[in-house]
């Protein structure tokens, strides 16, 4: 009987999963996507994204099976009854001026902002509570957020959710400009990943190249989202997204050519085997300054093209699950590498050496048409030795002018007729081709001003360092040195007779 | 009667010889069982590292206390077990000059801030209110649990603060200080609620001695880099950085650390031998007269490490995965979304609705305390000038 019963259930669990004769669909899912773009001042940004995406509806019934979406933040958005919930840790600013457009800016220091469903009843009572145990997961001081700064918006930060109604009291947002983003802070954001630094694209992330940047965001964005294009059904999908700019001159030493190792110090070895995509996306849109163009190795295999923030965008796509793109033999290690057209110029440059030659710097160069070139030389002022002086510094030293030796095209075509037919004013210069005339301008001479010692100074030195002297030292080394005796008076002296003889007869008192 | 003399004279040879073997045995239980009584009752072990000062050029005490944390955690304590106070932050500081880095050995050999480092509080949070909160455990309900130091009466606890100190208190960030008074309190409340087994205070500051004093609560032992009247100093700079790295005796504390491995049997003996006067400048100082064991009994992984005893056994466990509540869940799922209607997305920047939606009323309250008592002033006054008569025609 025991036995019967045994086989039966045993029988019962084999039928049991293959019983439907389908595979179950899996209920949550991971894309992951790097972008590398290039920016216009040499420096490189990449954007990292990993979004899970989750068909569960937390609200209704209590959820105890996570799998790749994280168990924290699936408990924080039931116990909070949050819609959706935005975090962001920055540090440094993004230059729009020098670096482009965005995807996604964020405030330097810490900003918190959250949608809470209609069903909860003390809005700030559960935002204080979110605040503190958001400090704890992210250890960050998100644990000052109180009264005092946080506000509630009425015109802007809409949902970026599906929404039913936006009445705006259930939202609250903070910022917390002073909070500092560091190692601490990546760590955990690092363990809410399913692959959590150890395969995919989360092995790039390493502290000590991602806080060398001029720019480093963190984000955790929580939202509900459409499940299919009907959008009868709401899945949560959470993305973490990180933005970093590498610095030419810091991380490049002033080259711009980069490549992932370069970068993050790390290339690419396998995909994370729970992402569904697993892609890398390189901005090969040229910018078209100095005719330089962008070349990508190793060739992609596939592009992209679509207009992005308003401008149609080129990237190449690597897809790590593709086994021609990476592989347990290969890793991937993407290389920027900018080509410049041949120069047709030519400079020359010998610089001085003091008391022998002077600077001499030629350059050719082709002058773009409706335009104003500037070539402007830094050069510092070196001291003279006091007998280089002329007589008259306080006039300045001069540079020597500028020559320019230029090829100007015609507007008429000249045809070159016999040297010595043509007047005198024609023939200073050889015409060789007709559609451009030779001319040779200077520029004006540079009068340079050096700092002039005052040369009447040594002899005012002279004559105070001897007068102190005599004075005070003097003065002072008699007293100390000078002894005073008593000297009897002497008898002797001729002259001295005849004077106390003179005295004597006179009535006066003898010397 | 001579047989029966013989028999009971072997008969007690015999249960002598048989007992003398039991003798020895029960000996050498009684001698195990003093042995046990000896060793350290734990079962978990917790730290609480503290580094109080702020400023970019006390370096150096943050070094000290990253250096501490990392052989804590390589001896085998978890993050969720340490309370790590960091008062400023130097390893993203602006003036690093390799960030994300804290250097304790010149020419950067050792990296003590490394790659998974987890900072409970940080920055304004380290106060001396917030530090005798977690020691005493009365702390916000709302705080969450990698902030709180959730002892109980078996746990070893081991306490280091480093930072800047005189005679008999120590500095928290430039602006407020904690005495050793408070700090002994702080440590009898811990001894009243039963929040530690055993304690370990280590401490490196300037006259760190003091601080250790006026403990009253048994089972702490306690040790410090100076005694009164004596300044720690710091150990060596570094021209990349910039600054002092570390502080001497903390340097040599890591030192012996990084000699110590979970299954190692040194002493508390050793620990107080680390620095000496030659090496340290100051002299060390510790102080044992509280603490029930003695110290060559008291292993170092008592309090730097979580050694666990671990049984092996050999019956096997089988989990039957539960597909079979998974799957009714999405069915019911499937079947409710065929009656819903399709959602939307909200306008990001609905300017229409913007404009002319009303702002919200605030919420009427009563007037305060002090209107009405303004307007009871006024009407009395009213009435007294005017006569009780008026009031039939307001009312």
């Amino acid at each position: 009987m025991a036995a019967a019963v045994r086989i039966f259930l045993l029988l019962l669990l084999l039928l049991g999963p293959g019983g439907w004769g389908q595979a179950e669909p899996p209920r949550d899912s991971l894309r992951e996507e790097l972008v590398i773009t290039p920016l216009p001042s040499g420096d490189v940004a990449a954007t990292f994204q990993f979004r899970t995406r989750w068909d569960s509806e937390l609200q209704r019934e209590g959820v105890s099976h996570y799998r790749l979406f994280p168990k924290a933040l699936g408990q924080l958005i039931s116990k909070y009854s949050l819609r959706e919930l935005h975090l962001s840790l920055t540090q440094g600013f993004w230059r729009t001026r020098y670096w482009g457009t965005p995807f996604l800016q964020a405030p330097s220091g810490a900003e918190l902002w959250a949608w809470f469903q209609e069903t909860v009843t003390d809005v700030d009572e559960s935002w204080k509570e979110l605040s503190n145990v958001l400090s704890g997961i992210f250890c960050a001081s998100l644990n000052f957020i109180d009264s005092t700064n946080t506000v509630t918006p009425t015109a802007s930060f809409k949902p970026l959710g599906l929404a039913n109604g936006t009445d705006h009291s259930f939202l609250r947002y903070a910022v917390l400009p002073r909070e500092v983003v560091c190692t601490e802070n990546l760590t955990p954001w690092k363990k809410l990943l399913p692959c959590s630094s150890k395969a995919g694209l989360s092995v790039l992330l390493k502290a000590d190249r991602l806080f060398h940047t001029s720019y480093h965001s963190q984000a955790v964005h929580i939202r509900p989202v459409c499940r299919n294009a009907r959008c009868t059904s709401v899945s949560w999908e959470l993305r973490q997204t990180l933005s970093v700019v590498f610095d030419a001159f810091v991380t490049g030493q002033g080259k711009k050519d980069w490549s992932l190792f370069r970068m993050f110090s790390r290339t690419l070895t396998e995909p994370c085997p729970l992402a569904s995509e697993s892609r890398v996306y390189v901005d090969i849109t040229s910018y078209g300054q100095d005719n330089e163009t962008l070349e990508v190795y190793p060739p992609p295999l596939t592009t992209y093209q679509d207009v992005i923030l308003g401008t149609r965008k080129t990237y190449a796509v690597y897809d790590l699950l593709d086994a021609a793109v990476v592989s347990n033999s290969r890793s991937l290690n993407i290389q920027l590498k900018w080509k410049r057209p041949p120069e047709n110029g030519y400079i020359h440059y010998q610089p001085a050496q003091d008391r022998m030659q002077p600077h001499l710097l030629e350059m050719l160069i082709q002058l773009p048409a409706n335009s104003i070139t500037k070539v402007s030389i830094q050069f510092e002022r070196a001291l003279l030795k006091w007998t280089e002086y002329t007589p008259d510094p306080n006039h300045g030293f001069y540079v020597s002018p500028s020559v320019l030796s230029a090829l100007v095209p015609s507007v008429v075509a000249a045809k070159p007729g016999d040297w010595e037919e043509s007047p005198l004013f024609n023939s200073l210069f050889p015409v060789s081709d007709s559609s451009s005339y030779f001319v040779r301008l200077y520029t004006e001479p540079l009068l340079v001003s050096l700092p002039t010692p005052d040369f009447s100074m040594p002899y005012n030195v002279v004559c105070l360092t001897c007068t102190v002297v005599a004075v005070c030292y003097g003065s002072f080394y008699n007293l100390l040195t000078r002894t005073f005796q008593i000297e009897e008076p002497r008898k002797g002296g001729l002259v001295k007779r005849l004077a106390n003889l003179i005295r004597r007869a006179r009535g006066v008192p003898p010397l | 009667m001579v047989d029966t003399c013989f028999l009971s004279q072997g008969l007690t040879t015999l249960a002598g010889l048989l007992l003398l073997p039991f003798g020895s045995l029960a000996a050498s239980q009684i001698e195990d069982q003093a042995e046990q009584f000896f060793r350290s009752g734990h079962t978990n072990n917790w730290a609480v590292l503290v580094c109080t000062s702020r400023f970019w050029f006390n370096y150096r005490h943050v070094a000290n206390t990253l250096s501490v944390y990392r052989s804590v955690k390589r001896l085998g304590i978890p993050d969720s077990h340490i309370v790590l106070m960091l008062a400023d932050d130097m390893a993203c500081n602006p003036r690093n000059p390799k960030p994300a880095t804290v250097y304790s050995h010149k020419n950067m050999e050792l990296n003590v801030y490394g790659d998974d480092v987890e900072v409970d509080y940080r920055s304004y949070e380290v106060t001396v209110e917030n530090f005798l909160r977690v020691l005493t455990g009365r702390i916000p309900s709302s705080t969450p649990r990698s902030k709180r130091l959730l002892s109980d009466d078996r746990s070893n606890i081991l306490i280091y603060m480093t930072g800047h100190g005189g005679n008999g208190f120590l500095k928290f960030q430039d602006s407020e200080e904690i005495t050793n008074i408070e700090l002994a309190d702080a440590f009898e409340q811990m001894w009243q609620k039963r929040r530690y087994n055993e304690l370990l205070f280590i401490i490196d500051t300037c006259q760190g001695a003091s601080m250790y004093e006026r403990f009253y609560s048994p089972n702490i032992m306690a040790l410090a880099s100076s005694q009164v009247g004596e300044d720690s100093l710091s150990h060596q700079p570094d021209p990349a950085v910039g600054v002092h790295l570390m502080d001497r005796y903390t340097f040599y504390v890591l030192e012996f650390l990084e000699e110590i491995n979970p299954a190692s049997q040194t002493n508390m003996n050793d620990l107080f031998q680390v620095c000496p006067k030659s090496l340290c400048v100051s002299t060390p100082g510790h102080r044992t007269d509280l603490f029930q064991r003695d110290p060559k009994n008291v292993l170092i992984t008592d309090f730097f490490g979580s050694v666990r005893k671990v049984e092996i056994t050999t019956e096997t466990l089988s989990l039957q995965p539960d597909s079979g509540v998974m799957e009714s869940s999405y069915k019911k799922d499937q079947m409710v979304e065929e009656l819903m209607e399709p959602l939307k997305y909200a306008e990001q920047l609905p300017v229409a609705q913007i404009i002319h939606q009303k702002p919200k009323l605030k919420d009427w309250h009563p007037p305060g305390g002090f209107i009405l008592g303004l307007w009871a002033l006024i009407i009395m006054v009213f009435f007294k000038t005017y006569g009780i008569k008026h009031m039939k025609f307001i009312f």
